[in-house]
């Protein structure tokens, strides 16, 4: 549905290379593609064009790199312009020694106030100190259950009301209680409201006067979209916010609400909200966020994600006998097995920068079946064949190998086929970093981005290639030739 | 009186037709008396005022020379319009659509901000057509409703309305409690079914929601219900394990009544922006969604997603929630929700 924000910004500014300057006109049809981006991502009309603004001052008179695509340099102006509307990042809580730090939650109602209680008591209990919950939110049906069975799960006392109906008094009588048993730290949640509520507004604005939270706090649902700035406005005029959480980052929303709440309240994002467990509460990154926000993917978390879940040692068993040439069918099951363990390919695959459009491409084509199918190839191979599949495997071989699972005999000669040339590129990555893998990644997108994509073996070498000096300095000497010739000596 | 005179008449009524009447003799005067009667003072000034009428006449279409009122259809009115378009949450796209229609049919022009919004209420009245369906009812036998949506989206309040709305038209109501996941999903939605009279069918906390589709399905076969409706948990879209949950659960309530569910119904919250697309895309494709309720729209956000929406996966919106009450649910009406999209857009012109 959405297209990357780099290839629509590619072929917008494709006439831009090596133009010498970025100016303000040839900009134009880029920023264009940039503002389409960031109005897709729900990224509030008015901060769109002042953020366009920002972008425009810092980028006009940069040297179009020759390096670089000005493209890619545009993207990377936008990304760090972002980067610096939503930082810096301050994932402190600010809790106070001595006496008991009180944070209130407030947000729009499904924004995930409750749930995002329960996370951040979570997070507070293990730092090990003690934590109450006060159930003040007297207006959704059952939310005060809701709260009491999330603190019994977590093993945190919760205040509820019992009978009493004045939100201000359950908290005054919640934060007395908490001094009282000597918790450092109590969260009040609130009712959920529509900003333009005023009645409830005020019984927020009451609940900030008479018992005076340490931090405010604003739970932002990700889906939100242009009404972000309105909500989060109203709620900043009436409570002067510390921090937002921002929740339901688990799914696909590109979060532009993120920027709009940062550049109309100011207010730093501190944590996000990425599942319904109750361990799903992270930090706020505001590069990730960004790229996000881009649609450029997400590789600082699927690097994370891959050191946490791969197998180190596996890795580095694979790495030797990559670098020795011994790759075989075996590593290269196990390899996909690793890749497995991230999530189904789909998802792994938009995560990586560029490769959302490979996603769309390969559409409803199910890859983790098509993956078993692989697998059951493979297992129908003796040791000899699937250490050197190319060599080994003749057409006999290959019967036996379709019959056994249960297989056309043309997808196990395209497992052979693409195994050569997958081993040699193989060869090529080992060695090099995470990063650097998925920018090799990132180069062959062009490759792939035919459907019907056979990893060919790699081309020979095809000879000296020549710097752009030597180039000219051998036109000059045919030139001089050419003279010579022409006056005939 | 001739043909011919007729004909003639016609170029001097136009414009008193489209000024408040005030304005009609000023409006049919010719440009150069206009001039006299900002009675000039100065060779300088009348040069100057001469020369800004002739900028304002090289902008104008020829047909709006002798209006006074009403704004220039120019790039920055186009940007003022796309602004209140995007606004609305309608996204880049069908805002850019909207625009470029109004560029190539009024571009240069100068016409009253209202003609504009009106031809772009037309659009949309166009974009937003199939959406004016009312529920598919079970011929015989209880009608069977299942109700999904992204967490916080407002579906358990949103079953609550539904059921009211029936009850009030005298229909037997079954409540099934499928969301086992959400602590306390189930005592609010008991709370409500309390409150409203209806029969509700829950299951423990983590069981199967299938299982508790099931079970209220066929509580409302032998009960002899008129209605089944059937919560369940907030999942998101991309959450391909969940999704598969809802194809399970129409395969379940299928076994008992062939034709259940007679209505998938999605609960969009109002002030979702984009990703609502994804929503829609997503539940359409695992849980076979008919239809669409736009919750929240009580609050400044205006849904206008429901644009690209319905545009995009054909699924129209059968109603809207107003607010926390159980009577605060109204039909879909594409007329009113497109009037209040666009309500106060250029208002201090218009």
């Amino acid at each position: 549905m959405f297209e990357s924000l780099s290839a629509s910004l590619t072929s917008a500014l494709a006439s831009l290379r090596g133009r010498g300057k970025l100016t303000e006109s040839n900009m134009r049809e880029g920023l264009g593609a940039v503002r389409t981006a960031l109005l897709e991502a729900d990224v509030a009309y008015d901060v769109v064009d002042t953020f366009l603004d920002k972008v425009v001052e810092g980028a006009i008179g940069a040297k179009v790199l020759e390096t670089l695509d000005p493209a890619q340099q545009l993207v990377g102006i936008v990304h760090r312009e972002l980067v610096n509307l939503m930082g810096p990042v301050d994932h402190s809580l600010h809790l106070q020694t001595g006496r008991a730090t009180v944070i209130m939650l407030c947000g729009l109602q499904g924004s995930g106030k409750t749930t995002s209680c329960a996370k951040l008591a979570r997070r507070i209990k293990e730092q090990g100190r003690g934590v109450m919950l006060v159930a003040a939110d007297l207006q959704r049906p059952a939310a005060i259950e809701q709260l009491a069975i999330l603190g019994r799960q977590l093993g945190v006392p919760v205040h509820t009301p019992d009978g009493v109906t004045d939100p201000v008094a359950v908290c005054n009588a919640g934060v007395a209680r908490a001094r009282k048993e000597g918790a450092s730290v109590v969260i009040l949640d609130t009712a959920g409201r529509l900003a333009i509520d005023q009645a409830l507004m005020d019984e927020l604005k009451r609940i900030d006067h008479t018992v005076g939270p340490d931090q405010v706090y604003l739970v932002v649902d990700a889906m939100t979209g242009q009404d972000a700035v309105r909500s989060a406005k109203a709620f900043n005029d009436a409570l002067e916010l510390d921090g937002v959480i921002m929740t339901k980052l688990d799914g696909d929303a590109r979060g532009g609400a993120a920027l709009s709440v940062k550049s109309v309240t100011g207010v730093p994002i501190k944590f996000i909200g990425t599942g319904e467990q109750i361990e799903a509460l992270e930090d706020f990154h505001a590069e990730r966020m960004a790229g996000r926000i881009l649609g450029m993917g997400d590789v600082v978390t699927l690097v994370e994600e891959a050191q946490r879940k791969f197998d180190q040692d596996e890795m580095a068993r694979q790495e030797e006998r990559l670098r020795t040439g011994e790759f075989t069918l075996d590593d290269f099951k196990k390899m996909l097995q690793q890749t497995r363990r991230l999530g189904p390919i789909g998802k792994v695959l938009g995560m990586i920068p560029g490769m959302g459009q490979l996603k769309e491409l390969v559409g409803d084509a199910d890859l983790d079946k098509d993956m078993g199918r692989l697998f059951g190839i493979i297992d129908s191979m003796t040791p000899q064949e699937r250490r050197n599949p190319g060599k080994v495997i003749d057409q006999q071989r290959r019967r036996r190998i379709a019959t056994g699972a249960g297989v056309q005999l043309q997808e196990v000669s395209d497992l052979v086929k693409q195994f050569d040339g997958m081993s040699a590129m193989m060869k090529g990555m080992a060695g090099m970093g995470m990063r650097e893998r998925v920018q090799q990644m990132q180069a062959m997108q062009g490759q792939m981005a035919n459907p019907g994509m056979r990893l060919g073996k790699p081309k020979g070498d095809t000879g000296k290639r020549l710097t752009a000096d030597e180039r000219r300095k051998q036109k000059k000497q045919r030139e001089k030739d050419l003279r010579r010739k022409r006056r005939g000596d | 009186m001739g043909i011919f005179n007729f004909g003639r008449k016609d170029p001097k009524d136009q414009p008193s037709k489209d000024q408040p009447s005030k304005d009609s003799p000023a409006a049919s005067t010719p440009a150069g008396s206009a001039d006299s009667a900002e009675k000039p003072r100065g060779l300088l000034d009348r040069l100057k005022a001469g020369l800004a009428k002739t900028a304002q006449v090289l902008r104008t279409d020829v047909r709006d020379l002798f209006k006074r009122e009403g704004r220039l259809v120019d790039e920055d009115f186009l940007e003022e319009l796309r602004g209140i378009l995007v606004r609305t949450d309608m996204g880049p796209a069908a805002a850019e659509a909207i625009v470029d229609d109004v560029r190539d049919r009024l571009r240069a022009r100068v016409v009253d901000p209202e003609v504009v919004l009106d031809s772009i209420r037309t659009q949309l009245l166009a974009r937003l057509r199939n959406t004016e369906a009312g529920l598919t009812m079970a011929v015989s036998g209880p009608t069977v409703i299942l109700v999904t949506g992204v967490n916080g989206s407002g579906k358990t309040t949103s079953i609550a309305k539904l059921a009211r709305m029936f009850t009030r038209d005298g229909k037997r109501v079954v409540l099934g409690a499928g969301d086992t996941f959400r602590a306390a999903a189930v005592e609010q939605l008991t709370m409500w079914a309390d409150r409203l009279g209806a029969e509700i069918v829950r299951g423990p906390q983590g069981s199967d929601p299938a299982s508790v589709a099931h079970k209220a399905v066929a509580r409302a076969v032998e009960a002899g219900a008129d209605v089944c409706i059937v919560d369940t948990a907030g999942r998101l879209q991309t959450q391909s394990n969940l999704m598969q949950e809802l194809s399970k659960i129409r395969r379940v309530v299928a076994k008992l009544v062939p034709e259940a569910p007679h209505e998938v119904l999605l609960v969009i919250d109002a002030t979702a922006g984009q990703n609502a697309l994804s929503q829609a895309k997503g539940f359409k494709e695992a849980a076979g969604c008919t239809g669409i309720v736009l919750s929240k729209l009580d609050g400044s956000a205006r849904g206008g997603v429901i644009v690209p929406v319905t545009e995009q996966f054909g699924l129209p919106v059968k109603f809207v929630g107003l607010g926390e009450g159980a009577d605060d649910l109204e039909p879909f009406s594409p007329e009113r929700f497109v009037a209040a999209l666009l309500e106060g857009a250029f208002g201090a012109e218009a």
